[in-house]
């Protein structure tokens, strides 16, 4: 049974003659963790803050756990917040900033220290109680501030771009770890980040946004794997942007080559946007199209040879830059196993047939692409 | 996106929250404050300016008897008497507030013993005349004897008008001050900056020894009254002065005296200004200088003044605007020279024209005002030269260099300690400068004019009352400022009326304050007199200053705590005494100095304001300078000084020991 925790509806925030946000509607299922993930400037925080209460919309309503909470100032709601700068208060210790939000709300002082304590295994900080925030460590305070978030049991934990301070190493250790927590807890989770890969790896469901708009809700496979659109497919992973026109149903030309691909919703002579993914591009040896090879070729049509302009080696895989005058002077980027570049000698200056299979070509309007 | 959107949809009106309500008081208190203690001051001396007062002759008939008592000749308006025998011209009628015209002037046959009565009525309902202290208002007709008649006065009319203005331009005697002041305000700046420039050049680039004494040094002329150079100045310089032969025949008692006093006092602001300027300037800079080969002389025209160049412009700022506003000293030492702010305490003090006294502070205030608003404009324009990559510029050692910068600085020390050594030498003194023994008979403060012993603890008082509301006052103002949301109009007006009391002399607050405070008709009249109005007139004089420390503490402050606060439905006091105040308790205490220090020396914000029970030391040391008790007004100042250095000494240990304890939570 999926309940809806918190509904937004027609949310508009304007700053002077600035649109923040526009027209967000959106449901945040109960327990869920859910990103809103896009490039600076995107309303991400602003909706955030609106959630919270601490910038109230211009318009539009928000429910919570059934309430209605639109004019709602930030102390009126239920939520934990843990911010990039985390926000800990310097000159109070690690346990007296979690019992922050302890104190008067009608515990007992020992209520209040098991509570800590309690809280202070949860994070794994149990010894560093009588520290100051300035004595711990990046990711020890981050921590702290997770704990004081969730110190009173709020029905709703925000996280602005929690991890962002961090070095690489401590981000992708503390991903996992508040993932962990937020499951073992099961609240309701919304984090703000402009960190794809955090994103993928962290969230149950992921709202890509841009300019102040929704473009896409979706778990994270789905994001990646069927994007809604232009902006999506360009701003999570790596894509290629090949344009392009339809020449009849399931066929496209790039340059003077005629590939299959689903021409979905598009008709003849429209012009399209192919997006494909790097990793997408299947590379074939010499003898691939001759039956019996070990790497058959399941598409004729949408394999060619091209040149191998550059390749770097990125430590599990290489990323080769593809070029071909027949693609009409196409670049195209495409990832290959190191496996794959040892099997086939591949080499800079070289050539290679490669297959681009018909499913993984997404079309999208071309105008779309103009206003990116 | 040109064109604004229309949102869709009902505008969302917040829900106040307690807090928000809570600090929407605050704001209003403080925001009330400031009007009360400024705006409307001020705009009492405004009008004041253009209150124009003259006898109206047309308003007032008399009609007068034979010498048996019987009224036989009709009653004739005073002008149409004045027109017989021409007694009043015009500038007779012209007049202010408290001018008062008898009009036995009219009969040039009067006398008091004769048996003639006089019947005087107005002609209309606003003329006022007195009979003796008495008030008559309106046509009623009044009959007097000779005797009493003398006793009749006139009351000028009020109006509104140009003409106090005209009258000031048209006089040079009061006009010449402002090229005066402007001179004096322009060669001080001149000579100050000049000098502070490389004093804080030694102790940032060079590495003399003593760098902390001169330091020291350098910040000892804040803690004195501005006059106490003045009479330092007329121990060493003056008619009986030890060094006068060096002046050549020149007089200490002008220009010279006020130049020369106005370099000690504004010293250690223009040093302070361009030392933190200088002290900024990114180490990578100079080392890139030397690795392109750059002569010296080039690396300090390229790199070392333009990073200082917003200091120095300040700094100049800054001392113009202290000089021209400056009260104490010129008045001690000015002799004949006449400056704008000696002007307006003759004019209300000597001659009671209050009149005139504001039409000298509007045209004070215009170059003050000036000075501050191009000094706001320039520091606005200040981009942060400075990232977070910079390197701190280490100076390296260069004995020739260094010993040439520690002969400068010492010379410099000497100049200020030599000041203050005079005053205390001076002071001890038994009669300068024929018996050189030493005795404590200029501290008998008691058998002296100016308020003795009580002055000073009165000026104690002042400071500590100062420092415990104004603190109190400035930070809840600049936290409110600071960290509420929403309001933005109304707390950039509250800004603007904080930064004000910088540009306003505190010659012309105190003036203002008479004409606000000192209205029957204001029901804070009460205050007048007291020692209230004069903490009100000093934390309000010094607001600006204590204002920025106070909002840059503030500033530093992680601006989600608030958020956090809120999201714990913690109230935002708790927040405030548990976090805010102990983080910003440097700054706090740093305020409470300022004001400390500033009320025990300023004259000029309470010249006006004091009465015979609020005595203070250092218009003690005015008074009794004016008096000709020199050596018990330095005496005086000295104790200013003593009581200062005293409170620094304090303000350092307290700071030393919240700093150490503390020390475990302030990041390094």
């Amino acid at each position: 049974m999926m309940n809806t925790y918190l509904k937004i509806r027609d949310l508009w925030k304007s700053f002077g003659s600035f649109v923040a946000l526009r027209d967000i509607s959106l449901d945040v299922i109960d327990g869920e963790f859910l990103c809103f993930l896009g490039p600076s400037g995107c309303g991400k925080t602003t909706l955030l803050r609106a959630v919270a209460g601490l910038d109230i919309q211009t318009s539009g309503s928000i429910f919570q756990d059934g309430k209605d909470v639109s004019n709602l100032p930030a102390s009126e709601r239920d939520f934990g917040i843990v911010f990039q700068s985390y926000a800990l208060f310097p000159n109070l210790t690690v346990i007296e900033n979690i019992a922050f939000g302890l104190e008067n709300a009608g515990k007992d002082k020992k209520a209040t220290a098991e509570r800590v304590t309690e809280l202070l295994t949860l994070v794994d900080l149990l010894d560093q109680g009588d520290k100051y925030p300035a004595q711990l460590s990046g990711g020890q305070q981050q921590r702290i501030a997770l704990a004081r978030a969730i110190a009173t049991s709020p029905g709703l934990l925000l996280l602005d771009e929690p991890l962002s301070a961090l070095d690489a190493k401590v981000r992708v250790h503390l991903r996992h770890e508040m993932k962990e927590l937020q499951r073992k807890l099961s609240v309701t989770t919304v984090m703000v980040t402009h960190d794809q890969e955090e994103a993928l790896s962290m969230a149950d469901r992921i709202v890509v946004m841009n300019h102040g708009i929704i473009e896409q809700v979706g778990t994270p496979t789905e994001i990646y794997t069927t994007p809604a659109s232009l902006f999506v497919a360009d701003f999570i992973g790596e894509t290629n942007k090949l344009p392009a026109s339809v020449t009849v149903k399931g066929k496209v030309k790039i340059g003077n080559k005629t590939l299959l691909c689903d021409t979905n919703g598009f008709s003849a002579k429209d012009e399209v946007i192919l997006v494909l993914r790097p990793e997408d591009v299947i590379p074939h040896g010499e003898g691939a199209r001759s039956p019996g090879a070990p790497d058959i070729v399941k598409t004729p049509e949408n394999t060619f040879e091209v040149t191998i302009e550059e390749m770097e080696f990125l430590g599990s895989f290489w990323r080769t830059r593809l070029r071909d005058q027949g693609l009409g002077n196409l670049e195209m980027i495409a990832d290959f196993s190191i496996n794959a570049v040892r099997r086939l000698a591949l080499m800079t200056g070289g050539k290679i047939t490669i297959e681009i299979p018909p499913g993984s070509l997404k079309a999208f309007a071309a105008d779309q692409g103009a206003e990116q | 996106m040109s064109v604004a959107e229309v949102i869709p949809g009902p505008k969302i009106r917040e829900k106040v929250s307690r807090d928000s309500m809570v600090q929407r008081g605050f704001m209003l208190v403080i925001a009330l404050y400031l009007v009360i203690t400024l705006a409307f001051p001020l705009y009492a001396m405004l009008s004041k300016a253009f209150s124009t007062y003259q006898f109206n002759l047309d308003q007032f008939s008399i009609q007068v008897s034979d010498e048996s008592g019987n009224f036989n000749t009709p009653a004739m308006t005073m002008s149409e008497f004045n027109a017989q025998v021409s007694a009043f011209d015009s500038g007779d009628l012209a007049a202010k507030s408290v001018s008062r015209l008898a009009p036995t002037k009219l009969f040039p046959e009067f006398s008091f013993k004769s048996p003639v009565l006089y019947r005087i009525s107005g002609n209309d309902e606003t003329a006022v005349f007195l009979v003796g202290s008495e008030r008559h208002v309106g046509t009623e007709v009044v009959e007097v004897d000779s005797n009493t008649f003398r006793r009749v006065v006139i009351r000028p009319i009020k109006g509104t008008g140009i003409s106090n203005f005209t009258r000031y331009f048209s006089t040079p005697a009061l006009f010449r001050s402002i090229g005066n002041s402007v001179f004096i305000a322009v060669l001080s700046t001149i000579i100050t900056v000049s000098l502070a420039f490389w004093f804080a050049y030694a102790l940032s680039r060079s590495c003399m020894r003593f760098k902390g004494f001169f330091r020291l040094v350098a910040m000892a002329p804040i803690l004195v009254p501005s006059l106490l150079p003045g009479i330092a100045l007329i121990y060493l310089f003056g008619n009986q002065g030890i060094l006068k032969a060096f002046l050549m025949g020149n007089s200490i008692y002008g220009p010279i005296g006020i130049v020369v006093g106005s370099v000690f006092f504004t010293f250690p602001h223009a040093m302070l200004i361009i030392g933190t300027a200088l002290s900024i300037s990114d180490g990578r800079l100079y080392e890139a200088a030397t690795a392109l080969r750059a002569s010296k002389w080039r690396t300090f025209w390229t790199v070392t003044v333009p990073s200082a160049r917003y200091g120095l412009i300040s700094a100049a700022f800054v001392v113009f605007n202290l000089v021209i506003t400056d009260f104490g000293l010129p008045k001690v030492i000015g002799g004949k020279f006449n400056v704008l702010a000696v002007d307006i305490y003759k004019q209300v003090i000597g001659q009671q024209n209050f009149e005139m006294g504001a039409v000298v502070s509007v045209v004070l205030l215009l170059p003050a005002v000036l000075a501050f608003a191009i000094d706001r404009y320039n520091q606005k324009k200040q981009v942060a030269g400075i990232s977070a990559r910079s390197v701190v510029f280490e100076p390296k050692p260069n004995p020739k260099a260094d010993t040439g910068w520690f002969i400068y600085c010492s010379f410099v020390a000497v100049f200020i300690l030599g000041i203050i050594g005079i005053c205390q030498y001076a002071a001890l003194i038994k009669f300068w400068p024929y018996n050189l023994s030493l005795s404590l008979n200029n501290y008998a403060f008691d058998k002296m004019d100016g308020g003795g012993w009580a002055a000073y603890s009165n000026s104690i008082k002042l400071g500590l009352l100062t420092a415990f509301f104004g603190t109190i006052v400035v930070f809840l103002g600049a936290y409110v400022v600071e960290k509420t949301k929403d309001f933005h109009k109304s707390r950039a007006l509250f800004q603007m009326l904080a930064m004000m009391p910088m540009a306003i002399p505190g010659m012309v607050l105190g003036l203002a304050y008479i004409f606000f405070f000192n209205n029957p008709a204001n029901p804070l009249n009460f205050i007048y007199g007291t020692m209230a109005i004069l903490v009100v007139s000093a934390v309000t004089h010094f607001y600006t200053v204590s204002h920025l420390t106070a909002l840059t503490a503030l500033k530093q402050m992680d601006p989600e705590f608030e958020s956090v606060a809120a999201s714990l439905k913690q109230p935002f006091f708790k927040l405030f005494g548990r976090v805010t105040v102990p983080v910003c308790m440097p700054a706090i205490l740093n305020i409470s100095i300022y004001l400390f220090v500033n009320a025990m020396t300023t004259v000029s914000a309470v010249v006006f304001l004091y009465s015979t029970d609020t005595a203070l030391a250092s218009v003690a040391v005015l008074n009794m300078d004016d008096a000709g008790d020199i050596a018990p007004a330095a005496a005086m100042g000295m104790m200013i000084f003593y009581t200062n250095a005293g409170a620094r000494l304090l303000h350092m240990l307290g700071s030393r020991l919240i700093l150490k304890r503390s020390n475990a939570w302030r990041a390094s």
